[in-house]
């Protein structure tokens, strides 16, 4: 961060220390700058060296410093690792614990848990599977992020680099307002209110589209996976937009500056500057609304059509559908066996693999970015 | 590069102790939340009643405490007016809180400990399913005395429906098992036409709505449905749905949805079709097509028999072959107690809110709310079972 | 292409033409994204005031509770729910906030690159794509079947943790990350420890984005409706212990009361409820804001 001062296409001496001393602050490779940005990318990141270690470090080479404590260094470190452990421990006993409620129906289950579209939990033959479940859940999940991602990075990019420092304040307000309203009222809204505005759009759609057989049309509009896809991103703009404003907000002034300087562009300051820089709190901030859409409980259950038991599977995204969520809420109330209650835990453990694997990736990619 | 601003050092400690103002203020304000707020006092005073005396005019003791109820949802509307009315011929002096968190939760959380009755829209189940014979957890429960069933609300089962220009609509069990299972698609096919000679059916297709959460209303519709229908339904009795249609969440997300999807039709509690003025479907059961009312229901209703022992009241309700002007679909929420065993300040207070319950006067509220009351003879029946818990 | 020819010899030339045109569509994109975020936010929000500011404005709905009071009845009041909600949300927080902080401090400040950090990472993205109603269902096997305790407002915190817990850390990781480690090596060039670094520098500078997950992390627990069904379910009356017994909240009021149609008085308190909801998760948010904006220690 430190070598704004440097002409964008000469090469600098490293300084004597850091060429001796490798440990010491962010490594940065002055090869990169000679590439189309005018801003150095720093490679890998070492921790900086504190004073009990430096005090340390310069013990084993002979030479003493004055003592500095290290028991409130210790305790914090131990606090920190505690909670790290903690967080670990809590979420595999959460899994574990599940999977063993799950693992009996699962092995009962006659059909093949993965595709099967049936659901027969009770009784003494079980018949489940989780292929419509997934369907819906994760083309409602990914319907929403395609609407709300982009929206939200986009205020983002408002509220931080267009608007005027007193306008964003209230865009934020409302932003938070946002979140503050209860999935129950999204669900309610979703159906009295927004279900039948859409049934147009829908309608005209399907017109259009119909021959196609992702828009065919299924059910009533009012209970479709588009009208809950559409609910479910208007659910998780805040999220993503509180978190990449205050990633926004934190980009280097002296990398805008520099760009600026360079004659760019506000949306070329945005591109060079900004968005790198924010992509993995962006990209973070698009698992946690992902993970809210594909967790969403209520409002699914209140909004979506389920379709009846023997009915054939349609991709359509105005057909109805039940997520792993709303599935398992509807029938809460009646899990009187264990058998039954695995099943319904089994398809929310599915939901734990989705996640996982989506956030993986999503990982891989952004870890990609900053050492490109 | 980046310079602290080297002003705001000595402004930290102010700034720490107005953060802690604010902390302070709010925690304040939190706090204070709790020393304010009441209960509602009560709207009406009990008739012919001081408040604050022990007893009063109908005989209740009305003692103090508080007990909790889950269960059924087709009873909520009802079960929550009694209690109101409990509550004001009783001075407040207890508290009963009901959940209509459905008929499987109730006595899943009854005999769990978790609540002190819990009202169901079937009895208790004395066979295996899925591993486990209610009855007898339920008597695990009472410390090894049996669970009773007290059937106290009756709820009419409303075939509602929303055709463009039909404001009459007769049907019969069988009819209506063959819509609901998909194998009559149209409003005009001649099996509901023979039924309605001179009414003009459309030709649309039939949409039929189904309650997609697991409900107790769906069991015994389908109980109605296999039991009158002639061999028309196949499917066993269940609480989850396994007909046609499209699932829509609790009787308002049916309701909601049959009023405003034409040519639709589905089942749902009277009360709720009459609040949602959804026009409802007059059942032939041999006899001649019935209008749903109140007084077709308790007809029905008084040809049940019991096939409890004793003080256990369970019915076995009669679907079909139901004399002139009796409307048999229909469905009987039970209070679920324990005979014995349960706490005795609970008990009190369960034996006398029952009492009330039962009696003539909370009973004949129940039209009005979209209920039938219980049969003479039962409601006797059902007070002498109450007497005797102990 | 050069749009101005001028002579003098410090000629401000525009950029070229494709490069206004991004810049313009640019704009354009950003302008329509924050209408469209506005748009349904008013839309729900008229919904919600329409429907529900007449209760507001008495104040019984403020002090007194639902007991007595069916739906088909006016009266009563939403006390008890804004007790339960307060009450469930605070004791969520006073468990997900420092564990949710301190596990970020570790991600960032004493476990970047390390196998055991990357575990952590891993373990909070599993835990983000829980549903709510699975980690209800956990806590309801492990508290009510297991434990064999009964219903109470303690185990719908520790379910709700479960739901707070990744958008505090996540947030809070994020905002760590991006404190500069000049800041960090200003401290230690000073000789300051390494934990006194961390809570008075790197922290307090992080402060408002902290804040911000934390909000995040409460707006969304208060909101919850399912894991209160199970594991609380719903008291008209007051309550205010945490361990025993039921207890109401505003999101199962609108719950109990969502099913009756619109002309009974229970339908408004519906909406009422949803805006006391609202109005609440909104105070907490500004007073946070207040502290943040006055304990943020920022750079010039």
């Amino acid at each position: 961060m430190a070598v704004t001062d440097t002409d964008a296409t000469e090469r600098v001496e490293p300084e004597p220390l850091a060429a001796q001393d490798p440990s010491l602050s962010p490594v940065v490779d002055h090869g990169a700058v000679t590439t189309h940005s005018p801003v150095p990318k720093v490679v890998a990141h070492r921790a900086p060296e504190t004073p009990a270690d430096h005090v340390e470090r310069e013990a084993a080479r002979g030479v003493k410093l004055a003592k500095i404590s290290r028991t409130g260094d210790r305790i914090f470190r131990s606090l920190a690792t505690t909670s790290g452990l903690l967080i670990v421990l809590l979420v595999l006993f959460v899994g574990i614990f599940l999977l063993a409620l799950a693992l009996p129906s699962l092995q009962a289950d006659q059909d093949s848990f993965l595709t099967s579209r049936n659901w027969t939990v009770s009784g003494n033959e079980l018949r489940f599977g989780i292929a419509g479940l997934f369907w819906t859940t994760v083309l409602s999940a990914v319907l929403a992020m395609a609407m709300a991602v982009p929206v939200a990075v986009g205020v983002a990019l408002c509220m931080t680099q267009y608007l005027h420092k007193r306008v964003s304040g209230p865009v934020s307000f409302v932003v938070d307002l946002l979140a503050a309203v209860p999935s129950i009222i999204f669900g309610l809204w979703g159906l009295t209110v927004l279900g039948p505005f859409l049934a147009p759009a829908a309608a005209w759609l399907i017109s259009k589209l119909g021959w196609i057989p992702f828009f065919e049309r299924n059910v009533d509009p009012k209970g479709s996976v588009f009208v809950a896809s559409v609910v479910l991103a208007i659910m998780i703009l805040p999220i993503v937009i509180a978190i990449s404003r205050d990633v926004f907000a934190q980009t280097p002034r002296d990398h805008i500056e520099a760009a600026l300087a360079l004659g760019a562009t506000r949306w070329e300051v945005i591109r060079t500057a900004v968005l790198p820089h924010g992509r993995s709190g962006v990209i973070s901030a698009s698992m946690l609304g992902l993970g809210r859409a594909l967790g969403e409980t209520i409002a699914v259950m209140i909004i979506l059509t389920t379709p009846s038991a023997g009915s054939p599977f349609s991709p359509s995204i105005f057909a109805g559908g039940e997520t792993f969520a709303s599935k398992i809420a509807n029938n809460a109330a009646e899990f009187d066996s264990p058998s039954k209650t695995g099943a319904y835990i089994a398809a929310g453990l599915v939901l734990f693999v989705v996640t996982f694997a989506v956030n993986a990736i999503a990982r891989i990619i952004a870890e990609r970015g900053v050492e490109s | 590069m980046a310079k602290q601003n080297y002003a705001r050092r000595p402004m930290n400690r102010l700034v720490s102790s107005r953060a802690g103002k604010f902390a302070a203020l709010a925690a304040l304000a939190t706090f204070s939340l709790t020393a304010c707020g009441s209960d509602p006092t009560s709207a009406s005073e009990p008739a012919g009643a001081e408040p604050g005396s022990s007893a009063n005019a109908s005989g209740l003791a009305c003692p103090a405490g508080k007990i909790s109820a889950e269960g059924s949802s087709a009873q909520a509307n009802a079960i929550t007016e009694v209690i109101a009315d409990y509550n004001a011929e009783c001075g407040d002096k207890a508290t009963i809180e009901y959940n209509p968190t459905g008929s499987g939760a109730g006595i899943k959380s009854f005999y769990n400990g978790l609540v002190d009755f819990a009202g169901s829209d079937s009895a208790l189940k004395t066979e295996m399913k899925d591993g486990v014979i209610e009855a007898d957890k339920a008597k695990e429960r009472c410390q090894n005395n049996p669970a009773w069933n007290l059937p106290m609300v009756v709820g009419p089962i409303a075939f509602a429906y929303n055709i463009d220009g039909v404001d009459k609509l007769v049907l019969n069990a069988e009819v209506l098992s063959e819509i609901f299972n998909g194998t009559i698609k149209t409003w005009n096919d001649p099996k509901i036409a023979k039924l309605n000679s001179g009414a003009k059916l459309p030709s649309a297709n039939i949409t039929v709505f189904f309650r997609s959460d697991e409900s107790g209303t769906t069991e015994n519709t389908t109980k109605f449905l296999s039991k009158a229908g002639n061999g028309a339904w196949k499917d066993e009795p269940a609480k989850a749905w396994t007909g046609t249609g499209e699932g829509k969440n609790k009787s308002s997300g049916v309701a909601e949805a049959t009023a405003g999807t034409k040519n639709s039709i589905t089942y749902i509690e009277w009360s709720y079709a009459k609040d949602n003025n959804l026009p409802t479907a007059q059942l032939d059961s041999g006899n001649g097509p019935v209008e749903l009312s109140g007084d077709a229901v308790a007809k029905a209703v008084s040809e049940a028999k019991v096939k409890g022992s004793g003080n256990d009241l369970s019915l076995d309700l009669k679907y079909s072959g139901t004399k002139a002007g009796a409307y048999p679909a229909l469905l009987v929420t039970y209070e679920i107690v324990c005979s014995k065993g349960l706490a005795a300040d609970k008990t009190a207070i369960v034996k006398d809110f029952l009492t009330y319950f039962s009696s003539a006067d909370a009973q004949g509220k129940l039209p009005d709310l979209g209920y039938a009351p219980l049969p003479s003879g039962l409601q006797s029946k059902v007070k002498a079972a109450v007497a005797a818990i102990q | 292409m050069s749009a101005s020819t001028a002579d003098t010899p410090l000629a401000f030339r525009r950029p070229s033409g494709v490069r206004t045109i991004k810049n313009s569509l640019a704009t354009i994109f950003v302008t329509v994204a924050t209408l469209i975020t506005i748009i349904p936010l008013a839309w729900v929000l008229t919904t919600v005031i329409i429907k529900g500011y007449r209760l507001l404005l008495s104040s019984t709905w403020w002090l007194e509770s639902q007991r007595g009071i069916t739906p088909r009845r006016e009266g009563g009041g939403a006390y008890h729910a804004i007790v339960g909600t307060v009450e469930m949300a605070l004791i969520c927080a006073a468990i997900a906030v420092p564990l949710g902080v301190l596990g970020a401090i570790f991600l960032i400040e004493y476990g970047r690159g390390t196998k055991i950090a990357r575990g952590v990472s891993f373990m909070v993205d599993i835990l983000s794509g829980i549903p709510s109603i699975v980690a209800a269902l956990f806590i309801y096997a492990l508290f009510i079947t297991i434990f064999g305790l009964g219903r109470s407002a303690i185990a719908v915190s520790c379910a709700l943790v479960l739901l707070m817990l990744p958008v505090v850390l996540r947030s809070t990781e994020e905002m760590l990350k991006l404190v500069p480690d000049s800041l960090r090596e200003a401290s230690y060039a000073l000789g300051v420890s390494k934990w006194k670094t961390i809570v008075k520098v790197v922290v307090p500078t992080a402060f408002g984005g902290i804040v911000t997950g934390v909000m995040l992390g409460l707006a969304r627990v208060m909101g919850e409706t399912a894991p209160l069904l199970i594991l609380v379910s719903y008291a008209v009356g007051i309550n205010f212990s945490p361990t025993t017994d039921t207890m109401g909240a505003l999101p199962t009021m609108i719950n109990a009361g969502r099913d009756q149609p619109p002309q009974m008085p229970g339908y408004e308190r519906v909406w009422a409820a949803a805006l006391t909801l609202i109005m609440i998760v909104m105070l907490l948010n500004v007073l946070a804001r207040l502290i943040a904006r006055f304990t943020t220690l920022k750079e010039k």
